[in-house]
């Protein structure tokens, strides 16, 4: 199997001269090999150029002054929402709310709707394989709140048990909030599935989709979701922005999220009133480069087509898998292929993880060792920690073959 | 060729000699570390002259952590608690004879923080930030 003849038309070689970091030699003469994109993707130089860019000639704070460079930045910065928009199947902009991360974009949820539509006794059901991100807002809320959290369950096999729905919609749920693809176990979950689930029992639909946004096309419209999250530095673009995308009705329906300049309609001493969606949530100077600099990576990936990618994220987690198998000792966590994509969580017996990616590390492995934010279903495995090598459009089978080969040599430092 | 894989931290790792718990014990103590949720537990038997007569743990994580911890206990074993409260971060790179990046010289010193924890009780304890940077 060669990297770039897998039956789809993705140029790999052409793709990894756009990310300079895969040039860098993390000890001498050891070449790094990056499977760590589920922690954060590498940049193509076409967003670092682009940020460099807006800082080199264009640098102005947007919705403010009339000169030339501010209302240049307005513009390119608003025009990424448009992108996104597109990206995602969005019917409207302003449907698209930036935020710092996928993280803050589901803390906004919890704190704006949740405070205003959540009251004690009412269930929010999310699934047991949450990153913390989409856990930790909901305790805090069960906390302060007395909501009511309930888990649709994960099986041995690593997917949801879709058999627990039902009697969880029956407790009239006011929202199901769960991941699209799981960080640890990379299971794909049935969003359509899911979300008309919830919308039949009265809830709403929030999707988690750091993971699955980079890896999989999104069709917000198609599938009816209510919230959807992600993150800019999981598909190529820099860190330190995020998304929120809300229904416009539900959108214009919530309260405030933080409150400071640009999010304001009018002040006077002692009250205000808000601006219109997305602006009401945006208070504050935002991170306009990196703003346009994740523009630059939707229009990236758009240009080399998210069903391509998916397809060859597909093919190098089938390949993974296949020989991931073949070392004695490892158990790989999660589901089949038929129901995953992206990664490889699994551990090594006799070798702790940390160990396993401490020695991958020297044959410039780059993977990533510990609970992953997903301490729950690392319990509901038995294990405290996992190693995962994950995949993503610049990695190549060659790769998936180096990783296999450090693990033979973990094998022989715990023998 | 192997520093960090030193054959001692190895079979440390593997065939641990102070591993298990004490009962009763006078001083019992345990902790995490955050980040990688490692794990180890201490059990101490003082006798009334205040020295270290048993010293056992119990944990998960690691080779480095699971290493030190073991050549902890050992070294510990018979020593005044007052010695053991002198115990510092060099003490514990001694031990091991490695260099250790700053990830995971935190993996070495859980054991000293566990360790620190017991003797001096819950409110003195550095945290591990501290500790690797003291």
């Amino acid at each position: 199997m060669t990297n770039s003849q897998q039956g789809h038309s993705l140029d790999i070689q052409r793709i990894r001269a756009d990310f300079p970091v895969l040039d860098v030699e993390v000890q001498p003469g050891v070449k790094l090999v990056y499977l760590d994109s589920g922690a954060t993707s590498q940049k193509p130089v076409q967003v670092i150029e682009r940020m460099n860019q807006y800082y080199r000639a264009e640098n102005a704070n947007i919705h403010r002054g009339v000169h030339k460079l501010a209302e240049q930045a307005t513009e390119d910065y608003e025009a990424v929402r448009g992108k996104l928009a597109k990206f995602i199947n969005a019917a409207k902009s302003k449907e698209i709310v930036f935020t710092r991360n996928a993280t803050e974009s589901v803390n906004l949820v919890a704190h704006t709707w949740g405070r205003a539509n959540l009251q004690a006794g009412d269930v929010v059901v999310l699934t047991e394989m949450e990153h913390h991100a989409n856990l930790v807002p909901w305790q805090m809320l069960a906390a302060e709140r007395g909501i009511r959290l309930e888990f649709i369950p994960v099986t041995e096999e690593g997917v949801l048990d879709m058999s627990a729905l039902p009697a969880l919609m029956e407790l009239k749920p006011k929202l199901v909030s769960f991941t699209a693809m799981s960080n640890v176990l990379g299971t794909i979950t049935p969003i359509a599935e899911i979300v008309q689930a919830a919308h039949a029992a009265g809830a709403l639909a929030m999707v988690d989709g750091a993971q699955s946004v980079p890896h999989l096309p999104t069709d917000v419209r198609a599938l009816d979701i209510d919230f959807l999250v992600f993150s800019s530095h999981k598909m190529l673009g820099p860190t330190g922005i995020g998304v929120l995308y809300g229904k416009e009705a539900l959108l214009e329906a919530m309260p405030p999220f933080m409150g400071g300049g640009d999010m304001i309609k009018r002040v006077k001493l002692r009250e205000f009133s808000t601006a219109g969606v997305p602006h009401k949530f945006e208070a504050g100077t935002p991170a306009i480069a990196e703003v346009i600099g994740l523009g630059a990576a939707v229009d990236y990936l758009t240009e080399i087509g998210m069903e391509q990618i998916a397809a060859h994220d597909r093919e190098l987690t089938a390949y993974a898998l296949e020989r991931l198998e073949e070392v004695p000792g490892i158990w790989i966590f999660g589901p089949g292929i038929e129901h995953k994509s992206s990664n490889a969580s699994f551990t090594l017996k006799g070798a702790h993880p940390h160990d396993v990616a401490e020695i991958l590390n020297r044959s410039g492995v780059a993977t990533r060792a510990g609970h992953h934010c997903a301490m729950p279903v690392h319990e509901k495995f038995g294990v405290p920690a996992t190693t995962r090598a994950s995949f993503y459009l610049y990695n190549t089978t060659e790769e998936i073959d180096t990783l296999v080969e450090a693990l033979y040599k973990v094998k022989e430092i715990f023998k | 060729m192997d520093d960090l894989y030193r054959e001692v931290i190895i079979d440390r790792y593997q065939n641990p000699r102070f591993s298990g718990t004490l009962d009763p014990h006078t001083h019992s103590y345990e902790d995490d570390n955050p980040v990688c949720g490692d794990h180890i537990r201490i059990d101490l038997r003082v006798d009334d002259k205040d020295i270290v007569t048993e010293a056992k743990f119990t944990g998960e994580g690691c080779s480095i952590s699971q290493a030190s911890a073991d050549l902890l206990m050992e070294k510990i074993t018979g020593m005044p608690v007052a010695d053991v409260r002198g115990l510092a971060k060099q003490d514990i790179l001694d031990l091991l004879g490695i260099e250790l990046g700053p990830v995971r010289l935190k993996c070495a010193l859980l054991s000293l923080k566990v360790l620190k924890g017991g003797v001096y009780g819950l409110d003195e304890v550095m945290s591990l930030d501290e500790l690797a940077e003291s």
